[in-house]
Formats: C-alpha cells, structure tokens, sequence
C-alpha cells in the first residue's frame, strides 16, 4: 500500500469527509492503487514546460465592469437551506 | 412511428399542423411511462409542465414563430439548473435542491420552445463511466438491460437510444458524452471547450466540463447545437466567437479531408474494434478523404493526467456543499467539525468521495509539485501534440471506447479499471477540443462509436464529416429490440 490508514484518515480530515471504520479498508487501498496508478507521471520529461493555464491559446480571465448586477434573492436560496432563522443559516453554536 | 423521426422530420410535421407539440409531448410521456421502470433513465419526470410548454409551443408556432426547436421534446441530464425543478445531480447531497435558477443551457433551450420532459439519471456529480454511481440506481442499456449505459450522462443515452426522447442533454468532462452514445448506438457531441456556457451546470472540474448534446444523428445534433452555443457573460471561461450554421455545414464536400489516425489510438486494440474502425475508414476513403499517420507519444498519459487535474478541481468545486446553505445535512450533529464532516460523509457517495480524497492529496502540502503541478505540465505536451498533429490534418479519427457496454457490477470494485475505459476520450478534454462519437457497428450484438477530434472550434467540420457518413451508411438508424 502507497498510502497508510493514517494518512488516509489525514486526508479525510482535511477533506471534511467523515469515513466510518468499515469504510476505512476500502479507502486506502482504492486510494493507494489511483496514487500508484498516477505516479506513471513521473516518467515524463516535462523539461521546461510551463503547466498549463488554459486550454486555448491566448485566453485571459475576463473581468466584467464593477457593477450591481444581482439583486436580492435571499428568500428564493434560503429555501434550500437545512435550517434558517430570521434570514440567517443556523449552525451548531462555534462560540461559548 | 413518431419517436423513431429525426428533430428535422418532427419540425416538419409541426410546421405542416399534422401534430401539435401537445400530441407529441405526450406520445413521449408515454414511452417514458412505458419503459422507464425497466431502463431507470429518468430521476424526475415533468410532465405538467411539459404539457403547458408544449401548449405554449403550439400557440408560439400559430402566432408565426418557427424555430426548429419549437414544440420539440428533450431530456435534461440533471446536472443543469431547472429553475422550479428539482437539480440532484445523481446525488443524496442535493435530492431535496430545488434549483432557484436557471442554467443558460436551460434557458437557451426554453427560449426556442424546446420541451423539458423530466431530468435524467447520472453518476453522482458526472463522476462515473457506468452510471452505477447514482444514488437514484443504475441505468440500464436499452440494447441489454444486464449491461451499463456507459456514463455519466448514462441516463440521456439511454433515453434517447430508447426512444424515449428526440434528444438530451450531457456534459463530458473525460467523455461523459462520448462514451455513453458509443455503448449505446447513438450520436453525441462534446463541443469545443467554452462553446457552450457552464452557467448553472453543476461543476465538476471546471477546465475540463463542457455542456453537449446526445441525439440520434448527427444532423439531429447540429440543430440543437446551433441553439445551445454561444458567448455567454455569466461565464468566465465563455469564448467571445461567433456560432458558425452547423446545418448550413453539414453537407461540406469531404474531398480532400485529411484524417489523421493516432498510432497510440490504434496499439494493443482489439481485432474486431479495429475492423469496424477499418470499414468507417473505406468509407471516408470512398467519400474522397485521405487518411494520415499520425502520432501524439505522450498521449498514453492522458488518464493519470485527467485522474490528477480532475479530482484536484472537483476536492475545491465540492467544497461548497457543507450542510448549511443548501442540501444534504446530518441529524444531530454535535460541532460544526461534526455537521460539515458528516453531512458530507453521509451526503457524498463511495466514488464521489473517493475522487475528492484523491484530488485533497495531490494538492495538499508535499504532493502539490509532484503530482498536481506535473499533471499540468504533461497536459500542456498532450496540448501541443494535438495542436501539432493538426498543422498536418484536418480531424483524427479512432475508436471511442476499448469494447462494448460491460455488465452492470463487473467493474464496480475496481477504480482504475473504470477509468480506463475513457483512455480514448480523456485527451480532447485534456486540450479543450471538441469530440463526436457516432455508431459504426457492432460487437456481440452491442453497438460500437467511432470517434472523431478536431481542432478548436471545428464542431462545424465534424458534424459535417459524421454527416456524411450517416448518409452513406445506417448504422445510427439500428433500434434496440422491444423499443422500435
């Protein structure tokens, strides 16, 4: 295995993922074999190659004017939302 | 039978009044009624609102307008916004989004009177090859119900193989467009990245995902083409050029069109997929098109490139579902570390999770150079092989996938042979090129798809060159059995 149970569980935590104890085992093989898999990059002389930005020659990022051009939606988004009081997203209290 | 007509033929008889866009409409809410519990290709069927846009449609065409999309059914893949309509993405995370919005797609095929029948099953967030991936099930392929549609826009292939729709919509970020049409036996078009807007397309790997079409012809796709591209300001990555006529296109004479055939395409492939991609290739020859050598030596890599660069942009894309603006949230959650992992770790499945772990390596600290920056680095030489490669042809043509449909479950359990079966799409993307695929035969009674790449922008060419090919042979025309 490329990848240990431990850094598996770094990853995870990173990610945000919460990945039961059962789960685990699946994990870090299937992710040490993509980890191996894609190592086969190493082979490659990439010399002096600039990564690549963007697929088409001479494309910038456009930037629009500084301008309004949303207006206010938030009744329509919140209905999404798991749980909403007076116009804000609840979550669990971060501050005691 | 009004489902085995082209769009152009339905425009036709809906310009003449020999049916309304109701009466159509319903013929295909029908057909999904019928066979849908057998094929699970739509998550969401709209059918009353199907009827008023299609009622809509009619007084549209009575008051004088004719659009050849007007009065039209389609399926969308329900990873595009729908305004009012549920957006799951093939996912538990977002089974309860009611998309506030829609995405231009969307809207560019509503305002040419196109009619949304429902949404169509997917890998969860496009990732998949299978459509196994869902959390709606799996899809099943109308030429074999034991055997996968091919994926992620599983379900819009085997919709519009089946009968059940004149089109679909796709999105292919490694050949989520291509790969599906070739297992089953139909047409669809990855356009040029930037064609077509992202606007509202849930993201997966934004460099790479490009919004298309699945029809049954190629000149069933250049009419819905022409209505989906175009500049789009909501779209950063949208490109300022003007739409060329792909109709108008259609019917260029292939005459001295050079056809590029990619050695790495051609190594270690099975016999009988080479000899159908011989027989497409008498075929040009007879057409008047000359074929050329070419080679791109690094493109044997263009899988463990894509599975660095698109698991490293969806670990950022996916970061934004975290339990408290929209989707999926976890019962009781004791901190917010709690909620947002397991929201997450309840909401994402196995595959979806797996890619973002994958691309949270590569990018985190240590691995970034190795592995993320490297990727970038082969991807820009896989570029510039392509780009090289046409200085000295016009299109490359090979095949689109490395065999038929596979059983549902046989490659479930192991991740890299899954994505091996996308090892002739992934490069287009890698480049932003636009791909075709198209049937050109059969193996064990399965449909195979010939593929064609061209350069930036040539989606007029290549649907023009597959085309001509519809018209000299009929291999687009074949039905599954039990939905003529």
């Amino acid at each position: 295995m490329s990848l240990t149970r431990q850094e598996v569980e770094k990853i995870a935590h990173l990610a945000r993922l919460s990945i039961t104890a059962q789960e685990m085992p699946v994990y870090v093989a299937s992710l040490s074999s993509i980890v191996d898999f894609v190592a086969e990059l190493s082979k490659a002389d990439t010399g002096t190659v600039a990564p690549m930005a963007h697929p088409l020659v001479g494309q910038r990022q456009r930037l629009r004017a500084d301008a309004v051009t949303e207006t206010d939606h938030h009744e329509k988004y919140q209905a999404n939302a798991p749980s909403v009081q007076a116009g804000l997203y609840v979550v669990p209290r971060v501050i005691e | 039978m009004l489902h085995n007509l082209s769009i152009g033929e339905l425009a036709d008889l809906l310009a003449a009044k020999k049916i309304s866009s109701v009466e159509l409409t319903r013929h295909f809410l029908a057909r999904i009624e019928a066979f849908n519990p057998e094929l699970n290709a739509l998550v969401t069927r709209t059918a009353d609102l199907a009827l008023d846009t299609a009622a809509d449609a009619d007084r549209r065409r009575a008051a004088g307008e004719a659009a050849p999309l007007l009065g039209i059914p389609l399926i969308h893949k329900d990873i595009f916004c729908t305004d009012g309509v549920r957006t799951s993405c093939g996912s538990r995370m977002l089974d309860n989004f009611i998309a506030p919005y829609d995405a231009t797609v969307v809207e560019r095929l509503k305002a040419v009177g196109a009619v949304m029948l429902g949404k169509a099953n997917m890998d969860e967030f496009a990732m998949g090859s299978s459509n196994e991936n869902s959390y709606y099930g799996p899809v099943k392929n109308p030429w074999d119900r034991s055997k996968v549609p091919g994926g992620s826009s599983g379900g819009s292939a085997a919709a519009t193989a089946a009968r059940l729709t004149p089109f679909a919509t796709g999105t292919d970020t490694g050949g989520s467009i291509r790969q599906p049409a070739a297992l089953t036996g139909i047409t669809g078009i990855k356009p040029t990245y930037g064609r077509v807007s992202r606007y509202g397309m849930i993201a997966f790997a934004s460099s790479l995902d490009q919004a298309g079409v699945l029809a049954r012809s190629a000149a069933d796709a250049a009419i819905v083409l022409q209505a989906m591209a175009g500049f789009d300001p909501k779209d950063s990555t949208s490109v300022d050029a003007p739409v060329p006529d792909y109709r108008a296109g259609l019917n260029l004479p292939l005459e001295g069109l050079k056809i590029g055939l990619l050695k790495e395409f051609f190594v270690g492939l099975e016999a009988r997929n080479t000899a159908l991609i011989e027989d497409a290739l008498r075929v040009y020859r007879s057409l008047g098109a000359k074929t050329v050598d070419v080679s791109l030596p690094h493109l044997p890599l263009s899988v463990p490139t894509y599975y660095v660069v698109a698991p490293a942009e969806c670990s950022s894309n996916l970061s934004r579902f975290d339990g408290v603006r929209f989707g999926y949230r976890c019962e009781q959650p004791k901190d917010l570390m709690d909620l947002y992992q397991r929201s997450r770790g309840e909401g994402f499945g196995a595959e979806v999770k797996r890619r973002i772990m994958t691309g949270t390596y590569v990018l985190s600290a240590g691995y970034f150079d190795a592995y993320y920056l490297k990727a970038q680095k082969v991807r820009q030489l896989i570029t510039d092989e392509f780009r090289a490669a046409f200085g000295k042809v016009d299109l490359l043509l090979g095949p689109t996938t490395p065999t038929p449909a596979f059983g549902i479950g046989a490659k479930i359990d192991d991740p890299v042979t899954m994505y091996l079966n996308d090892i002739y799409t992934i490069g287009a993307n890698l480049a932003g090129l636009p791909g075709l695929s198209m049937p050109c035969g059969f193996i064990d009674e399965l449909p195979m798809g010939l593929q064609l790449i061209g350069p930036h922008f040539s989606e007029e060419r290549i649907l023009g060159a597959a085309h001509r090919f519809q018209q000299v042979t009929d291999w687009h025309r074949h039905c599954p059995r039990g939905y003529e």
